[in-house]
């Protein structure tokens, strides 16, 4: 298989499938393909903390799981916590001796939900207390997992069950958080965007992240066809859609270095990726300029970001 | 694992809830949500993988000669592997099961 030896870069076992088959993701789900891709990096000697949400709960309807790691499911508020209290019980076996000095990769793992609103805190103390730990934010955009309610992560003007369109309301009213540089504020070592559309650079990342002596936060797009109202085999071309538009720039922040890792020559609309969308449906002209506007001036900031913070 | 999920009591469960075979959601076949399946052309395939690499579900899998085919356990019809396949090889076809 040619694309396994193309993998070898980035992993030790390409065909490793720590996420196994048989769990009950929709169809056509990126959110647990981000899984599937970033564990295969991650590889075997990785310990998991998930907080709820679609991915625990397609993953893991006891007495069954997909898992192939040691996996645990903890409450939505204190998935880094509990991953602070694993890496520190690692830290001190290995003080002892009771266990090899191999380093074990300890991984948080939690929905847009459970990251940018209900599990910051935690997040927050995680990251600031400088524990070696992965967290990956799976952001579809939404609370899935009980029938698409808006969260802080939810684009502007998004149709969800707690932000309907209607007359006097265009959907969600407010911008997405932007956890990333929310994440940048604790000056970590590392800080990244991704999406399962653009493997390489996932792969890249979550190498990266594995390397690093610290925190690292990986804010991956997982496109949620379920969610945002579109067909299922459209889940990866809406991840590059994103990409391409600006609304979802993949850009990498190491030691406070700003640097987009992909960076494409001329910006497509944002229509281009609105339409289509049974969430964005609503939309008028007028709006979907004023989010073009929007992402033009966020996208000349991250530029702007790049630039300035280049050694 | 033993037993199907549906006859598990609760008194079997383990200690803590722990689930101590890695990977049983094998036993699930998600395969029968399936309307629509991949088939491929194999003279139009180039072997690159990106179908394999894409699919959810790990469901496209490689053979031993090298092309991919899905696996009708666990395919689960979404049509991503034909909708990114760069050389057209995949169609999905209704599945006659
Ligand atoms: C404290 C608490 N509040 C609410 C819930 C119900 N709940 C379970 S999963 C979920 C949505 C999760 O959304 P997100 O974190 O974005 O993950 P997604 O399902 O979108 O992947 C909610 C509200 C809960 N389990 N615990
Ligand atoms: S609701 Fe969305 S994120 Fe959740 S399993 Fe379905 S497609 Fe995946
Ligand atoms: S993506 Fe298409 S060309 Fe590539 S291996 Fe799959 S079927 Fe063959
Ligand atoms: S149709 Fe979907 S689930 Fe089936 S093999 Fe293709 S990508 Fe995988
Ligand atoms: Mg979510």
């Amino acid at each position: 298989m040619k694309i396994l030896k193309t993998l070898e870069k980035y992993m030790e076992d390409p065909s490793l499938e720590l996420v196994a088959s048989g769990h009950r993701a929709c169809q056509g789900c990126a959110e647990v393909l981000a899984l599937r891709m970033a564990f295969k990096v991650l590889g075997k000697n990785t310990i998991v903390a998930m907080a709820t949400g679609c991915m625990e709960i397609i993953s893991t309807p006891l007495p069954i799981t997909c898992w192939r790691l040691p996996w645990i499911h903890v409450a939505f508020e204190n998935t880094a916590a509990v991953a602070s209290g694993i890496e520190s019980a690692i830290r001190i076996l290995m003080a002892k001796g009771k266990i090899d000095k191999k380093w074990i990769n300890v991984v948080g793992v939690a929905g847009d939900g459970g990251t940018s609103d209900i599990g910051l805190q935690a997040l927050s103390g995680a990251l600031e207390r400088g524990h070696r730990l992965i967290y990956i934010c799976l952001d579809n955009e939404a609370y899935m997992n009980t029938g698409v309610q808006r969260s802080s992560s939810t684009p502007y003007g998004a149709s969800t069950t707690t932000s309907p369109p209607g007359k006097k309301s265009i959907g969600q009213s407010t911008w997405k958080k932007d956890m990333p540089k929310i994440a940048v504020a604790h000056n970590i070592p590392y800080v990244a965007t991704a999406c399962p559309s653009y493997p390489f650079d996932l792969f890249n990342k979550l190498k990266k992240a594995k390397e690093k002596d610290g925190p690292s936060y990986i804010h991956i797009l997982s496109v949620c066809p379920t969610g945002w109202r579109i067909p299922s085999e459209m889940a990866i071309e809406y991840g590059r859609l994103a990409v391409r538009c600006g609304m979802f720039p993949l850009y990498e922040v190491e030691d406070g270095v700003y640097k987009m890792t992909f960076k494409p020559d001329t910006l497509i609309p944002v229509e281009e990726y609105i339409k289509g969308q049974g969430r964005f449906r609503h939309l008028t002209e007028k709006e979907i300029k004023e989010i073009q506007q929007r992402v033009n001036s966020e996208w000349e900031k991250l530029n702007k970001l790049c630039e300035i913070t280049k050694p | 694992m033993a037993k199907k999920m549906e006859e598990y009591k609760w008194q079997d469960l383990n200690a803590g809830c722990v689930i101590d075979e890695p990977g049983n959601s094998l036993q699930y076949k998600t395969g029968e949500w399936r309307i629509l399946r991949p088939l491929t052309d194999y003279s139009k395939c180039t072997k690159c993988g990106l179908c394999w690499l894409f699919c959810p579900d790990n469901a496209m899998r490689p053979k031993e000669d090298g092309f991919f085919a899905s696996h009708p356990d666990y395919c689960k019809g979404c049509g991503i592997c034909a909708q990114e396949c760069k050389f057209e090889a995949i169609k999905m076809v209704e599945d006659k099961k």
